[in-house]
């Protein structure tokens, strides 16, 4: 007895279309010839077939397949022009596990989204990717598509594509076929049954690398458009074969699915106790506040100025950190903007018991000028009675101004004697301390592990010797 | 508490990781370049997501899709990015996804420069894309708030289903502060009524389309109701020696530290200077902002690095009971202290 065929929709799509606005719930709202129709049933026939449609996400692109969510029982987006591959990359790193089906037309993927197919691709993002060429732009009304032949009239195009002015047609198999990533690249078409069988082949082939992990997969399909071409459906089929395909070779471009390569993904840690380790909880010392016993000081704006090489962000960042583990409010800010222009570089530096305000020195109490452009520049700003401690080894003019302390160190010369000129940074650092008396050298040295966290024990020593260098040198000249 | 010293551009960054953003996307530029640097150096440590987008409108909408399948996600950038990015925005508004954004403000408009500036705010603050939709957007003025207004954000985020703004400029995304970590946060919201997962139970539509006028105008209209629920319920403010001030000055950001500094330097020259500091731009505090003159205050100045943007808001808010002063820097220039406290003597006689 002859076996019963029952003809359905395959479990890939939703049985009522609820997603469609208006009556007709039952029929796509693709025009009749058209490839979408086709291609849509390919795939889901495929995604029941491998028992795939609860695990798929389908994007949705912008052009007559933005309503592709009407079609597939699977997650579906709905994403901005051009951008499935960049929306698809993120939902696939998102849902690793999950089969991600990028779905696009040719204006969309090679024109205003060229650049993110090609970086989707040269990623090789765990996607399937169907491009569904039929040279024209469909849902704005048959205009020029990048793919659009040459010679062929569209609504932009009246008198024909002219490649002199309109470029090529383009070949996006042809292009993605020259990078390294992409794991299968092919061009099939739908113009009759022996190509659609074909194309079939190359739809399963796409999800199963997907399913498999095995990355980027590329299915072009050349597919008819009746009412953009101005034709029937049997024209637009005969056009196909007599005008695309020779611009358009179908072929496979690449087949490296049986590699055992497989993309990995990331688990996320979340939780709390890992997280606290992983960004360093609890590796801190606990706050250590003392009074500044200098008046003019009890507020510390400091300006740090020099020629960029010479560690002038690093002393900055070395005071705040001193200040921060010593319990003080301190900002650190660096030479930024317009004030970058020219060859020295400077930071500010807020180190007090307060709420700190703005964070840029325009009025310091100190400064710490390595080099002569950064005296002249700073001493006129300094406010009366401030501090002004200068590198005397660089430094060989005197400050002018007489309602200011003056502190000549030579910086560069004692980090020399040591034997590592960067090493002047923790010289400033102790002279620091010595002429604000804000902090005592054998806590700053506590602190190195702080500072010099990651650094060897030899380093650590030096600068060390460094502050106390420092320190040494002010009490001994200037008590 | 553990305090660690770091940029804004950092903090913003450890918030969001406390706040437990599994993926940032992101492109660099100047001056918020550090944002995509240490998301590259902490997230993957975390197991989360870090990648260098090709475009700053490939990673709005890998955002998008993050976003959309329920994750908690970050982006960072400066103006010309964020100008980029809006077509985006306005899709994430539109399929209501909750993702936090990171803007450190430069120098406008076109290239401009690098240096610090506020000319966002329009684009930010009013929703810079197509359509009726609005950003939350919160103004830090610290790098601890960087921390702790981004884990706000991702809150916010989650609790109305909209992208979230962290809008601050160059100067809070340079500059070190110390800052003290928060716990990171462990228990977060359910979102398995629409993220889609690629399970079974997960098969949701993430959409802005509605063909039909009057489902487009209803879901225009539960926009606005869910902005008016975020005007009610979300607007934070800082006031500073407000209690017996004359003249109020109005800023957010890093020209709100600058401020404080400013009220400090007027009080010593024995001029009742305030200051009055949104934290939250939207929603904007109106309510607040239009109390000010009954509260004793005699002039407003409003203090801002772009032409007159925040003073409109501030403007609007006051419904002609009185009008804002406006003193302006722009091209990366900032105001100083002395120069704000001679502009409001200058203006008010004090």
């Amino acid at each position: 007895m002859a076996q019963k065929t029952v003809l359905r929709k395959p479990r890939g799509f939703i049985d009522v279309y609820k997603h469609k606005p208006g009556a007709e719930k039952d029929r796509t709202h693709y025009c009749p010839g058209c490839g979408h129709g086709i291609l849509h049933k390919l795939i889901a026939e495929a995604l029941e077939d491998f028992d795939l449609v609860e695990k798929s996400i389908v994007i949705s692109p912008v052009g007559c397949s933005v309503f592709a969510y009407y079609y597939f029982d699977t997650g579906n987006l709905q994403v901005a022009h051009g951008r499935a591959p960049a929306v698809a990359s993120a939902v696939s790193r998102a849902n690793p596990d999950s089969v991600v089906i990028s779905y696009q037309g040719d204006g969309d993927l090679a024109a205003i989204g060229g650049n993110n197919i090609l970086q989707a691709a040269n990623r090789g993002e765990n996607m399937v990717v169907f491009f569904v060429n039929n040279a024209i732009y469909g849902m704005t009304g048959g205009q020029m598509a990048p793919t659009t032949l040459e010679g062929q009239k569209t609504t932009t195009t009246p008198y024909g594509r002219n490649i002199r002015t309109d470029g090529y047609p383009i070949q996006m198999c042809e292009l993605i076929n020259q990078l390294t990533a992409p794991v299968y690249i092919a061009r099939t078409s739908l113009h009759d049954m022996p190509n659609i069988r074909k194309t079939r082949a190359a739809v399963r082939k796409g999800i199963q690398n997907a399913m498999n992990r095995k990355g980027f997969s590329f299915v072009e399909v050349l597919s008819m458009c009746p009412s953009g071409w101005k034709m029937d459906a049997v024209q637009s089929q005969n056009w196909i074969k007599e005008n695309m395909i020779p611009r358009f070779p179908l072929d496979t471009y690449r087949d490296n699915s049986d590699q055992p390569y497989t993309v990995e993904r990331p688990v996320p840690i979340m939780d709390p106790e890992e997280v606290r380790k992983i960004l360093g909880f609890g590796s801190l010392k606990t706050a250590n506040l003392r009074q500044n016993p200098d008046a003019v000081l009890r507020k510390v704006a400091l300006r740090v100025s020099g020629f960029g090489g010479q560690g002038i962000m690093s002393t900055g960042i070395a005071l705040a950190n001193v200040g921060m583990e010593y319990g003080y409010n301190v900002s650190w800010l660096p030479s930024y903007g317009p004030e970058m222009r020219g060859g020295t570089a400077n930071c500010s530096v807020k180190v007090q018991e307060e709420t700190i305000g703005a964070a840029e020195c325009t009025e310091p109490n100190m400064v710490i000028a390595m080099n002569q452009p950064s005296l002249e520049k700073f001493e006129k700003i300094l406010v009366p009675d401030g501090v002004l401690m200068y590198n005397s080894t660089l430094i060989d003019i005197e400050p002018t101004r007489k309602d200011i302390k003056v502190y000549p160190v030579p910086i560069t010369g004692m980090a020399d004697e040591l034997g590592d000129t960067r090493v002047q940074s923790m010289v400033s650092v102790g002279a620091f301390a010595a002429v604000t008396g804000m902090f005592d050298p054998g806590e700053i040295k506590s602190l190195m592990p702080v500072l010099f966290a990651g650094k060897s024990d030899k380093v650590m020593k030096l600068n060390e010797d460094a502050v106390q260098m420092g320190y040494d040198y002010v009490k001994d000249n200037f008590s | 508490m553990p305090r660690k010293l770091m940029k804004g551009n950092y903090a913003a960054v450890y918030g969001a990781a406390l706040a437990g953003c599994q993926a940032y996307y992101g492109y660099p530029i100047t001056p918020a370049s550090e944002i995509a640097e240490s998301a590259a150096a902490i997230f993957p440590k975390l197991g989360r997501t870090f990648l260098q987008a090709e475009s700053e409108v490939a990673a709005i909408n890998m955002v998008y899709g993050a976003a959309g399948c329920g994750q908690r996600v970050m982006t960072g950038s400066s103006g010309p990015g964020i100008s980029l990015k809006q077509e985006g925005l306005s899709y994430c508004a539109g399929s209501a996804l909750p993702c936090v954004v990171v803007d450190i403000m430069r120098g406008g408009p076109g290239l401009g420069n690098i240096g610090p500036e506020q000319g966002d705010y329009n684009q930010v603050v009013k929703g810079g894309g197509h359509g009726n939709y609005k950003n939350i957007v919160l103004a830090p003025n610290s790098a601890q708030e960087m921390c702790d207004l981004t884990m706000l954000a991702f809150e916010l985020a989650d609790k109305y289903r909209n992208p979230v703004f962290v809008l601050t400029d160059g100067v809070i995304g340079q500059m070190m502060e110390a800052v003290e970590l928060p716990e990171p946060v462990s228990e977060f919201p359910d979102k398995s009524e629409w993220a889609v997962r690629g399970t079974a139970d997960s098969r949701h539509l993430i959409n802005s389309i509605y063909l039909d006028h009057d489902d487009l105008e209803w879901w225009n209209e539960e926009l606005a109701r869910k902005y008016a629920l975020v005007q009610k319920n979300e607007v934070r403010v800082e006031e500073y020696r407000m209690d017996d001030a004359v003249i109020a000055a109005i800023a957010y950001g890093s020209v709100s530290r600058v401020l404080r500094s400013a009220v400090d330097l007027a009080r010593d020259r024995g001029v009742k200077l305030g200051m009055f500091r949104p934290v939250t731009l939207f929603p904007f505090p109106n309510e607040q902002v239009l109390a000010l003159p009954d509260r004793g205050i005699k002039g407003i100045l409003t203090v801002e690095m772009s032409n007159g943007q925040l003073v409109n808001d501030v403007n609007l808010a006051l419904r002609g009971k009185m009008i804002s002063d406006l003193h302006s820097r722009m091209g990366g220039n900032v105001p100083s202290a002395l120069e704000i406290v001679e502009k409001v003597s200058e203006l008010y006689g004090v």
